[in-house]
Parts: structure tokens; C-alpha cells; sequence
């Protein structure tokens, strides 16, 4: 697992309070709206995000930048690849 | 004998067209919603359409509306879910003394769960203190909750300017709307709220569904943990027929309120002021202007509300004592209480709502049945008996 601190990001999904699978349909959406090279922050409290994002982006070739732990959710950063 | 129904706050009548609408919904169109095929992605389409109509008739945006199977509901989901998602930030909550029991004894659960809840007291009319809600602010705080408008005494709150209050703070502002969507016109925008509760029973919709508004994103514990229905807020195979009800029925209140306003207003002005020409000593409750257009409320002295309700049935005239829970219960309504009237006044609670369906001859049979039941239940009253003798 990569950490990451003060990472920049262009666009964020807020998906606390929000329940599964919802981690792996919304951020393709919002990925949609992004251009090459931008990055979108996933705020999530969903422990199980924290593998299943990365492995989401392996599947779809999308960069996974990392993640950051905030007070009341996990920060994950994906660079947008194609 | 005639029927005259002016309970319109408990249940509307189901409008013909809105019938005509989710009909096929039920057997021609039955798909779930969730599923990939044809029957069931046309289903969600149908849905969306239906989320926008009701995001129209409050100024909102779509995907800013959670369906919901009732106002209580949506009350519940607002508070709880505020809250709960909000505990780490603070586990202050203000809600007025005079909520429905939906927002009440959702602040009381919350209680359990070691929140602190502040009920702000209203004035003589119902209304809320600017200043008092200011003063009870404490960093802790989270969530305010003020209802739109109140069942019992009609009372519309001077919202936009409370949730400006806390809007100051970052604190999220719900409101019950439950009272006024389908009875004013209601904007999310102008109120400046976060939180919306809204019910088909005023809408003319059948009962069973409502919905939430929630602004931008606003994060949300759910009630119902399910799958990604309500994006994910709510879950739980959605009520089709029902929801496409809510959306014909905004749809439609969207084109035809200023029309209602007006002709429930008239009537209601006529029944207001022909109460007190016939009968003596009646407070007539709540707000004088900012008020329901078609609701009036009064207290009589020396009845008991419930009887008059039994008596007025008789006549065929369906009207309300204004607090279902606390009549059952044999407890004086806690709004009256909260507005100062004396439990004795209080126990003759009658309340009448109207609707586009109510005429000026049906006001006028009220008026002349009302004074008859009211004097046979005072000729039985010790206690009217002893005012006469004083």
C-alpha cells in the first residue's frame, strides 16, 4: 500500500456514508469527466476500498497514486491513464 | 347526509390522473429498476424522470432527491443520517419544541446514542426566535432542524432566515416541508436548506412515499443498508408505481397551486371568520398571516376536541384534532403546550384543512353544524356550566 501527503488533485468523489459497491461504479464515472493526467481524490470509510481500488484501477488502466488517512475517511488518489 | 372532508393534512384523496399514471406500473411495466435488461433500465429511466419532476417543484436538482417510503421517513433519514455521519465533528443537535413526532423522536433516539439535543422554545404564534436559535449554538453543533410549516397551528417558520443562521456556521439546516409542498409554493434555494423533507399525502399522491432533498452531496448515514439503490443512500427495491404517483402528483402541483392557494384561502378566511361570529370563546391558534393558506385551527373552551370530532362526524364533517399521538394518548398536544395555551383550553383542539376539492357551501355547512355540536357539548360540561354561573 502507497502513502501519499498533500497530494494534488483536480476533481472529488465523496462517497462516505456510501455502500458497496459504489466504490468501484462511481469513480469510472467521474473519471469520464476528467481529462488525461488529471487526478481524482475518492473519499471513502469503506476499509475494503483500500484493496479493491487499486486492483479497480489495475483492471481498467488507471494509475493509482496512493493513500492518505484523514480524521473521519481514507483519501485514494487515481491519475487518469486513458 | 352530507360528507364534507377537511382533513386534508392526514390523507388526500389520490388524484385520477395520478392513479392513470402508476397503474401500468404495477403489471404492464413491473421490472426492477436494478436490472440490465430493457424491462427493467426503461424502469429507471421512468424513475429518473420522476425524481426530476419532484426536484422541479422544489427547485432542486435531480440527483439531489432521495425517494423515500414516507415524510416520517425522510424526517428520520435526515436526522439520523445527518448526525451520524456528522458525530465527529460534534453531538449538538437544535430542533424546535413544536416538531412532528418524526423529527422529535428521532432527536430522542439520538439522545440514547449520546447526542445532546436542544428544543428551542417557539412564541404565542409557533414561531421560531432568530436571536434564541443564535444563543443556542455551540461549536459542537451539527445539525438544526425547524419545520417548513406546522400541522397543528399552520404556522409557517420564517426559514431563510434561520437557515442563514446556519449557514454562518456550516451547520446543516433541515426542514419538515411535509406541511407546505403541495399547499405553498416551496423553493430550496430561496429557503437555503440542506435538507428537505417532503410527503405524496400532500400532494395528492398516495401514502407510502416521500422523499428527501439533499444538497450537493451532502453526506448521509443510510437508514436501510442495501445495494446502490438511491445511489447508495437508500436501499431497497424502489416503490415504481408509487414514485411515478409523486412525480405526477409534483408535476401537477407544480402547474396548479397558485389556483389552489387561492380558492383554499377563501375558504379558509370565510371559516375563520364565521367561527367566532357563532361561537364565543374560541382562540383561533397559530399565526394570524403566516399561516397554511387552507389550514385554521382553534381552541374551544369547554369541550373536549375529540368530542367534538365524534359529533361532527355524525354531521358527515371529517376535521381533525390537529395531534393524532397525543389525542390517542390522552396528553395535551405538546405544540399547544409550547404556544402557551392552558392544558384545559387545549384539550378542545379542532382542526380543518382544505383542499382544491372543499366549496364555499360545504364551509357553510360546517358553520352551521359546528356552533349545534359545540353547544350540546358544553350544555354537558361542569366546566362551562361553572364559567356561565361566574
Amino acid at each position: 500500500m502507497k502513502f501519499v501527503e498533500n497530494q494534488p488533485s483536480d476533481d472529488t468523489l465523496d462517497l462516505v456514508c456510501r455502500v458497496c459497491p459504489l466504490h468501484l461504479l462511481e469513480p469510472g464515472d467521474k473519471l469520464n469527466c476528467l481529462k488525461k493526467g488529471q487526478v481524482l481524490e475518492v473519499l471513502t470509510d469503506y476499509d475494503g476500498a483500500l484493496e479493491d481500488i487499486p486492483n479497480w484501477c489495475q483492471k481498467c488502466g488507471q494509475d493509482f497514486i496512493g493513500i492518505e488517512e484523514d480524521d473521519d475517511c481514507y483519501k485514494l488518489y487515481i491519475r487518469k491513464n486513458k | 347526509m352530507k360528507n364534507v372532508y377537511m382533513d386534508h393534512a392526514s390523507a388526500t384523496p389520490v388524484r385520477k390522473e395520478v392513479i392513470e399514471a402508476m397503474l401500468p406500473y404495477f403489471d404492464q411495466h413491473f421490472g426492477n429498476p436494478s436490472t440490465v435488461y430493457d424491462m427493467g433500465s426503461k424502469i429507471k429511466q421512468v424513475m429518473e424522470e420522476q425524481r426530476a419532476k419532484v426536484a422541479k417543484l422544489i427547485g432542486a436538482k435531480a440527483e439531489e432527491i432521495i425517494f423515500t417510503s414516507s415524510g416520517a421517513e425522510a424526517n428520520n433519514l435526515a436526522i439520523k443520517g445527518a448526525a451520524l455521519a456528522r458525530q465527529k465533528k460534534g453531538k449538538h443537535i437544535i430542533i424546535s419544541a413544536i416538531e412532528h413526532h418524526s423529527v422529535l423522536n428521532s432527536a430522542r433516539f439520538l439522545e440514547r446514542m449520546d447526542f445532546e439535543v436542544t428544543f428551542l422554545p417557539v412564541d404565542e404564534y409557533g414561531l421560531v426566535d432568530q436571536q434564541r436559535l443564535s444563543q443556542a449554538m455551540r461549536p459542537e453543533t451539527i445539525l438544526v432542524s425547524i419545520m417548513h410549516a406546522n400541522n397543528e397551528i399552520g404556522t409557517i417558520e420564517p426559514i431563510s432566515e434561520l437557515s442563514a443562521i446556519c449557514r454562518e456556521r456550516g451547520v446543516i439546516f433541515h426542514t419538515d416541508a411535509v406541511a407546505t409542498v403541495g399547499n405553498i409554493p416551496v423553493d430550496v434555494n430561496e429557503l437555503n436548506v440542506d435538507l428537505l423533507s417532503l410527503s405524496g399525502v400532500s400532494l395528492d399522491a398516495p401514502k407510502g412515499v416521500g422523499a428527501l432533498y439533499f444538497r450537493d452531496n451532502l453526506r448521509l448515514m443510510p437508514l436501510i443498508h442495501g445495494g446502490i439503490q438511491e445511489s447508495g443512500r437508500r436501499g431497497g427495491t424502489e416503490n415504481v408505481p408509487a414514485i411515478v404517483a409523486l412525480g405526477k402528483a409534483s408535476e401537477l402541483a407544480a402547474k396548479e397551486l397558485p389556483d389552489k392557494v387561492n380558492h383554499v384561502q377563501g375558504l379558509r378566511d370565510l371559516l375563520v371568520a364565521g367561527v367566532p361570529e357563532r361561537i364565543e370563546q374560541v382562540k383561533y391558534t397559530g399565526h394570524p398571516k403566516e399561516r397554511l393558506p387552507g389550514h385554521a385551527s382553534f381552541c374551544i373552551e369547554a369541550i373536549e376536541g375529540e368530542a367534538l370530532i365524534f359529533m361532527l362526524n355524525q354531521s358527515g364533517i371529517y376535521a381533525n384534532t390537529g395531534s393524532a399521538c397525543a389525542s390517542k394518548a390522552l396528553k395535551t398536544s405538546p405544540v399547544l403546550v409550547a404556544i402557551g395555551i392552558p392544558p384545559a383550553l387545549a384539550q378542545g383542539s379542532v382542526v380543518f384543512t382544505l383542499s382544491n376539492s372543499n366549496t364555499v357551501e360545504e364551509i357553510e355547512y360546517v358553520l352551521e353544524k359546528l356552533p349545534v355540536a359545540v353547544d350540546k357539548l358544553r350544555s354537558l360540561s361542569p366546566l362551562w356550566r361553572t364559567k356561565e354561573a361566574a
